[in-house]
């Protein structure tokens, strides 16, 4: 069973690799590589899978899930600049699929329970755009593997 | 596994009929989607490639590329055409939203380029906002769909 929580913050941004020139950076990112950056309110989803525990019927508690998404996403990043206050983006590119494995990288950590597992994190940057981060799936690896060897 | 989902919109208009059935299978079939003068819809073309992130650009795919590619193969053919008479695959084939999927999905298999990184990995077409058909690709054909569009409303 997938349980999915929500959590939404709102940074800025600046997508520009420091060693490529403006055409470059613009080349790549668009208007995202405008210099003095600019914001977004990004939208967090975080699924995790397991079973629901026979006695509560719940896979896990919801409150302690918020409680980590506060304090590996939202106290760290809501109202931040990212490329300055936020690490690693510092050295990293905050595109929106960086954003979402740093949240990944976080998290994965955070719920490390053998009764349920980060099956997915999806982060909106706009309502057009968003990233999903995908636990390895086994099965995918063995399919895929299926599909070369044929 | 990192996944990156582009929206796009466009307007067309259809008549779901199967010429080869009587007018009665067709009304029991398709209600009010079989009136002969056709209807529209704005549909929301949710395109999902797949792929490492680059380790300078940090980007699966340049979003440039994708519109392009999406504006140049698919949303050139369909927006604010009527499927049915404007779109040579829809002649024999009726326009539903799961051969519209279908179809699209086809357009960027086959446009998609072969030096690109990134794969295609998904393509999901809402007519309207209680219903979506969704169409996996290559590998990803094979993953059980638990990571269904969230914009999907159930009345």
């Amino acid at each position: 069973m997938f349980v999915t929580r929500k959590a939404e913050f709102s940074a800025s941004h600046v997508c520009r690799v420091p060693e490529l020139s403006d055409a470059e950076n613009r080349e790549l990112y668009g208007e995202e590589a405008n210099p003095n950056g600019h914001g977004h309110n990004y939208v967090l989803e975080v699924t995790l899978e397991g079973e629901p525990d026979p006695v509560t019927g719940m896979v896990l508690d919801l409150k302690r899930v918020k409680e980590i998404l506060e304090e590996e996403v939202v106290e760290p990043m809501d109202h931040r600049f990212l490329n300055y206050e936020v690490t690693p983006f510092d050295r990293v590119v905050p595109t929106a699929a960086n954003i979402a494995r740093e949240i990944w990288r976080r998290l994965e950590k955070r719920f490390d329970d053998p009764q349920f597992r980060l099956e997915r994190v999806r982060l909106y940057e706009t309502s057009d755009l968003y990233v999903d981060v995908l636990a390895e799936d086994l099965a995918e690896k063995a399919a895929l593997g299926e599909e070369l060897a044929a | 596994m990192t996944t990156e989902t582009h929206r796009y919109r466009f307007s067309a208009s259809h008549r779901l009929h199967v010429p080869s059935l009587s007018e009665t299978e067709n009304n029991q079939l398709f209600g009010k989607c079989n009136n002969p003068f056709g209807h529209g819809h704005d549909y929301i073309l949710s395109v999902t490639v797949g792929g490492e992130i680059d380790a300078q650009t940090g980007l699966i795919i340049r979003a440039a590329v994708l519109d392009e590619l999406v504006r140049t193969h698919v949303l050139s053919l369909v927006s604010h055409r009527n499927l049915n008479r404007d779109v040579a695959h829809f002649r024999e084939i009726v326009p539903t939203t799961e051969n519209l999927a279908s179809f699209i999905a086809g357009l960027l298999e086959r446009a998609w380029p072969p030096e690109l990184e990134a794969r295609l990995a998904r393509v999901h077409v809402q007519e309207t906002d209680r219903n979506g058909f969704e169409v996996l690709v290559g590998v990803h054909r094979r993953r059980p769909v638990s990571n269904p569009e969230t914009i999907v409303i159930h009345a």
